[in-house]
């Protein structure tokens, strides 16, 4: 009966095809390690905002005069509204940790290079838009750090020159942040950017299901078409696509082996998860901050104006450019140096295990630089974090500068022909 | 492991830094747990706080409801102008005539602790003392020219700047440290005795803590369940993956 069913809709549609070809024989490097975790939680966490969101919408008012007291009302009168809005709150901020630490890990096993370049830019333009839905999402329970925070934000544009003020009276459909920019706003956050988002994802498995998932170790587990032996080649049965083309050596296939896995690592992530929004929805401050506790105001500005944490290292990179305009091209750049990373690094060693001293170092200054500018950025002003931050900023953007030129020419060790285990 | 503590280090800047700044607070230690404390702290606000204060957001039935009051002695005890059960805890003060009056409009109150915290509450209202320059004869060490007048004195009595804070107050303005609860002594005893009046602004700080989430209570208790929960599947959910891997390794 079910048989019968599943011929009858592959005949219409690939289903059992595209289950085979993307999951049950799919080759994926047996030696993934802890970071692999990441892309699948990342996945949950998109599919946890969308679903919360859906259900915070329908009660929430996107106005000026309501959205404040729709949140409280969200809170307090909709059965388990305090459990959806912690759930989408705590998931924004667990969203940008795990997509820094999954961007982190293509950084050192040098998931980004030749040949998975296009699978880099598909993830930068995920995180790109990402951080406009943040921003977005930000601004709706209109408390009074959304309000500056976005004021702050979008006056940056004003530092353009001769469209400048244009373009922000543009961006707010006002001359200040109001109903109107929080409605706009509102139109983005819950239809275009999450659809551009879902389609980014889309398109970044498909990129990554073309070219193949990396390893810890940057060993390539597709060897050339009849040059292993029999007795070498995975034990596993691989879809048609890859095996057509490829000797596959050192894989298994994603399901059930690594959907399993993965399971373990949703289980233990949502172990930290609800302890945080369960026990701490505020994140001490940081995942919802105290002055959004009182409704937008625009003649009282909180104490300190800083952006959420996950916008930490760009803002402080903007701060401490002493020109605004230099400063937000510095910000913009600096997300830009990440797009063109595949290009900085020239060299053919993917993981960091097989590469340079210098390399490491370099690695391990940027991991440092990334988290300082990132502290900074939740912090006020001072001089001696300014002074902190422009060393920080310039080892960001030095970290790229040095790749490209001792990549040309690397003192890297051989890399394993095979997976060791 | 090493690269657990990685990804753990990670996260430490978001969650390890405090902001700071400001004189020190005194610990509430109160405990929403405690219905008679909240149902005292209720019975606090309506009296002294809620003529001007309003708590826009929150329902006398659910407040009724989670502190354990019976509805009609909520009605005949914490109902004083005819609302119905379902309305919000508010007032009838004017905004614009109050703001003339206080300088600033009496800001709602539901959500003040998670805005300011409940240690800061707590400082706070143990914190006025006399000064004449001040329209309404008081000053506070833990908020500087605050608009509001003492509710309290008649019960907390009068606090007066130590001999040592006016000294400290005289010396150049780089000399000088922020005020703090410290810096105050008694000098009118009130209708209650210090540790009394601790007890009553604990009960109104636990009542306020209380409103600015309501379901405080119930989101602890349901995160037991979920993370006992959890920590169960995650036994399985590993054994799972350990039968499924024998067949990798």
């Amino acid at each position: 009966m079910l048989a019968n069913f599943m011929a009858w809709i592959d005949k219409r549609l690939p289903v059992t095809d595209a289950w085979n070809k993307h999951l049950a024989q799919y080759p994926a490097p047996k030696n993934f390690n802890f970071w692999y975790f990441f892309g699948s939680l990342a996945m949950l966490v998109l599919v946890n905002q969308i679903v919360t969101g859906i259900w915070l919408t329908m009660n929430y008012e996107p106005s000026g005069e309501g959205a404040f007291a729709s949140v409280e009302y969200i809170m307090r009168d909709v059965d388990y509204g305090w459990l959806l809005r912690y759930m989408h709150s705590t998931g924004a901020s667990a969203f940008f940790i795990v997509v820094y630490l999954h961007m982190y890990r293509g950084l050192m096993y040098g998931s980004y290079q030749k040949p998975r370049e296009l699978l880099w830019i598909f993830g930068m333009l995920i995180y790109l838009v990402l951080m406009a839905e943040a921003f977005m999402g930000y601004l709706l329970p209109w408390g009074n750090m959304s309000y500056w925070g976005a004021q702050v934000i979008i006056s940056l544009f004003g530092a353009i020159p001769v469209i400048g003020d244009d373009l922000t009276t543009w961006i707010r459909g006002d001359y200040v942040i109001s109903g109107a920019t929080l409605n706009r706003f509102f139109a983005l956050h819950v239809i275009a950017l999450p659809l551009v988002l879902v389609i980014l994802v889309f398109l970044h498995i498909l990129a990554l299901h073309e070219v193949g998932s990396n390893n810890p170790e940057g060993t390539d587990i597709k060897k050339k078409k009849g040059s292993v032996a029999d007795s070498e080649k995975s034990k596993f049965a691989f879809h048609k696509v890859y095996t057509d083309k490829y000797d596959i050596v050192d894989a298994i296939p994603f399901h059930p082996y690594y959907s399993v896995k993965d399971i373990m690592g949703v289980v233990g992530f949502l172990i930290l998860f609800c302890w945080v929004m369960f026990f701490a929805p505020e994140g001490g401050g940081y995942f919802l901050e105290a002055p959004n506790f009182t409704p937008a105001n625009g003649l009282k500005t909180p104490e300190h104006i800083v952006p959420v944490w996950y916008f930490g290292p760009f803002y402080t990179i903007l701060r401490v450019i002493p020109d605004k305009l230099i400063g937000m091209l510095g910000m913009f750049a600096a997300i830009g140096m990440l797009f063109a990373l595949p290009w900085f690094d020239r060299g053919t060693v993917k993981s960091f295990r097989f590469r340079s001293k210098a390399h490491f170092v370099n690695l391990v200054q940027f991991t440092v630089c990334f988290i300082v500018l990132g502290v900074l950025g939740t912090m006020p002003a001072s001089e001696l974090a300014n002074l902190i931050g422009r060393i920080a900023t310039l080892g960001y953007f030095g970290f790229f500068i040095a790749l490209w030129f001792y990549s040309n020419n690397e003192n890297t060790k051989p890399v394993p022909e095979r997976v060791t285990k | 492991m090493k690269k657990i503590i990685i990804a753990l280090l990670t996260l430490v800047p978001s969650l390890v830094l405090a902001s700071g700044g400001g004189a020190p607070l005194d610990h509430a230690n109160n405990d929403i747990t405690d219905k008679q404390s909240l149902r005292n702290g209720a019975s606090t606000y309506v009296n002294y706080c809620l003529g001007c204060h309003q708590l826009q957001y929150q329902r006398y039935n659910r407040t009724f409801a989670d502190l354990d009051i019976d509805e009609e002695e909520g009605i005949a005890t914490l109902m004083f102008t005819g609302e119905k059960p379902g309305d919000h805890i508010t007032n009838t003060m004017p905004k614009k005539e109050a703001a003339a009056w206080f300088g600033t409009a009496p800001p709602d109150l539901t959500l003040v602790t998670r805005f300011r915290s409940s240690d800061w509450l707590y400082t706070y209202l143990r914190s006025f003392y006399s000064d004449s320059e001040r329209p309404f004869g008081v000053n506070n060490t833990a908020f500087k020219d605050v608009g509001m007048p003492h509710v309290f004195q008649q019960l907390q009595g009068v606090q007066e700047l130590t001999a040592d804070a006016k000294a400290m107050l005289k010396l150049p303005t780089k000399e000088q440290h922020p005020l703090a609860n410290s810096d105050l002594v008694l000098t009118q005893p009130g209708e209650l005795t210090p540790a009394e009046y601790d007890v009553m602004v604990r009960d109104l700080v636990n009542f306020l803590e209380y409103t600015g989430e309501p379901s405080k209570l119930e989101r602890h208790r349901l995160g037991y369940w979920v993370l006992g929960f959890l920590v169960i599947l995650f036994i399985f959910s590993y054994l799972l993956k350990k039968e499924y891997w024998r067949d990798v390794h």
